[in-house]
């Protein structure tokens, strides 16, 4: 079982050591005005606790009892959104006297990316509300190539939503709402683009973005428009620099702003272009999920890694070359 | 040769400015690099509406292939030098932009030449000479991560040697600071722990 608690999502699933899927119980926190504030989210979190462990027992059919490891998201994260995640699983460990695991968040999504889209060894773009990162796996560890030297991009489009006075709501996040707006949009609006070697700049972009709709100058569609074009061709290049830079035959996109068909569009054009294979997640794998962390601690359980109690704090900016990954080769 | 080819992912304008924008600047820093007392190619010729740029070919090795394959001592000259290549660029207020390994060349005589200047800049500024260091160190840790530490060692080593201990420590503090800035950093974790 694992359980995911970095941000806004409360998540539990259930997964065999072989890697099928029995139950994602997914709980997202919505805050009713604003971005996440980590105590707000982790009441949430505390709240839908029990309601979401009951419904992946239910959907998985496995009773406690029958469960052999506790994977849990150790980091990084929010600090009090982690630490409710890490509490019940210390609980339950203890509990029901099995191991606990604590388990690298971002590399939890390139493993479950992996399962999902069968690849074996890829060039990853993880990009989610709090993540930006290019990573491959080289010597034993997931190394992040390439990364967003300030803002993430989700987290970009997100503050530029809110400063737009767009709503989100379940099932409609910003990113989506810009999506739609975006594909009204027609004229391409200049706006800074900022690309230091393998890295990104979002934040000069945001500020740019968000002047620029202040003025009122600007349809609020040709700016989503120009703003997703100018962001996206940003993390598009650094991806393809790592690709070729690695060599790798397979890239990989996850995170939740994996969910953006035209940012998947971009990443294919490079995959194409390069003759590697394109992959991408499911929406329910590639958001926050508690299935990639029971996967990733099923793993990382069967070659040995036992967290603990006493090592099973939380790691707020925990990154991914810090972790031995002695399960990929 | 080195022709700019469209990137079908983004849009056409977007895609022409970019291209364009590089063509143009990359010779002019690389001429002025020059100047800087840092080896580049030749330029001869630059054609912007086929964003094309035609310039000398330099036979050698990468950085980047012959790194792991000399001596801890050579590999340390090696690096020193390339800190104080770096160090003439900062001096003329030239920012490369993408210091990896795989830009640098050496060639048979064993000059280091500095290629790819695509995404460089002209900035005499604390911040531009820190990312553009960071950058360099960063490549190093993600490519040559068994001799990152002692690699980029030996470049603050050979750009203090040109810019000074002052402007050296400066520009050290600026890495710290735009590594502090980054999403996971041990800086802030170890910050965190203290508090």
């Amino acid at each position: 079982m694992g359980i995911e608690s970095t941000a806004d999502d409360f998540s539990v699933g259930v997964s065999t050591f072989d890697g099928e899927i029995l139950a994602n119980a997914i709980d997202a926190y919505v805050p009713p005005e604003g971005g996440i504030h980590p105590r707000e989210a982790a009441r949430h979190h505390a709240d839908v606790a029990s309601k979401v462990l009951r419904e992946a027992f239910t959907k998985s059919r496995i009773r406690p009892k029958s469960l052999s490891v506790l994977a849990f998201s150790q980091g990084p994260g929010l600090g009090p959104c982690l630490r409710t995640g890490a509490t019940v699983a210390r609980a339950l460990s203890s509990y029901l006297g099995i191991p606990l695991v604590g388990v690298n968040h971002c590399i939890a999504h390139i493993e479950i990316g992996k399962l999902r889209a069968g690849a074996k060894d890829p060039v990853t773009l993880y990009v989610s509300g709090g993540n930006t990162m290019v990573v491959a796996f080289e010597s034993g560890r997931y190394r992040v190539f390439g990364e967003t030297l300030d803002i993430a991009l989700g987290n970009c489009l997100d503050v530029f939503a809110r400063e737009a006075g767009l709503r989100q709501k379940v099932g409609m996040p910003f990113g989506a709402v810009i999506e739609k707006l975006a594909l009204g949009g027609k004229k391409l609006i200049p706006l800074p683009y900022s690309v230091k070697g393998m890295d990104v700049s979002l934040s000069g972009l945001l500020t740019a973005s968000v002047a620029l709709l202040k003025k009122g100058d600007c349809r609020l569609e040709d700016l989503c428009y120009s703003l997703q074009e100018t962001a996206f061709s940003m993390v598009t290049e650094v991806t393809e620099r790592a690709l070729a830079h690695t060599g790798k035959k397979e890239l990989l996109l996850t995170g939740g702003v994996a969910a953006n068909r035209r940012l998947q569009s971009m990443i294919r054009a490079v995959a194409e272009e390069h003759g590697v294979r394109f992959e991408t997640v499911e929406t329910q794998f590639a958001v926050d999920n508690g299935a990639m962390i029971a996967w990733t601690g099923a793993l990382a359980y069967t070659h040995g890694v036992v967290t603990p109690v006493e090592e099973s704090f939380v790691r707020l900016r925990w990154r991914p070359e810090e972790v031995e990954v002695p399960w990929a080769e | 040769m080195k022709k700019r080819l469209p990137k079908e992912y983004r849009p056409q304008k977007l895609d022409e400015q970019i291209r364009t924008y590089r063509t143009i600047h990359e010779p002019q820093l690389m001429h002025e690099a020059k100047r800087a007392g840092v080896p580049t190619p030749m330029i001869f010729l630059v054609d912007v509406k086929n964003t094309t740029i035609i310039m000398e070919y330099i036979d050698g090795k990468q950085v980047k292939q012959l790194l792991s394959d000399i001596s801890e001592a050579e590999r340390q000259r090696l690096c020193f030098r390339i800190g104080q290549l770096i160090a003439k660029l900062h001096e003329c207020g030239l920012i490369h932009g993408d210091l990896t390994t795989s830009n640098m060349i050496v060639g048979l005589e064993g000059r280091v030449f500095f290629v790819d200047f695509g995404l460089g800049d002209r900035s005499g500024q604390v911040e531009a000479r820190g990312v553009d260091l960071h950058l360099m160190k960063r490549a190093l840790e993600s490519t040559h991560y068994q001799f990152a530490k002692t690699c980029f060692e030996s470049v603050l080593a050979g750009y203090e040697s040109v810019l000074g201990a002052g402007a050296a420590k400066s520009v050290l503090d600026k890495i710290r600071e735009i590594e502090r800035r980054g999403r996971y950093v041990a800086e802030r974790k170890q910050e965190e722990s203290s508090a």
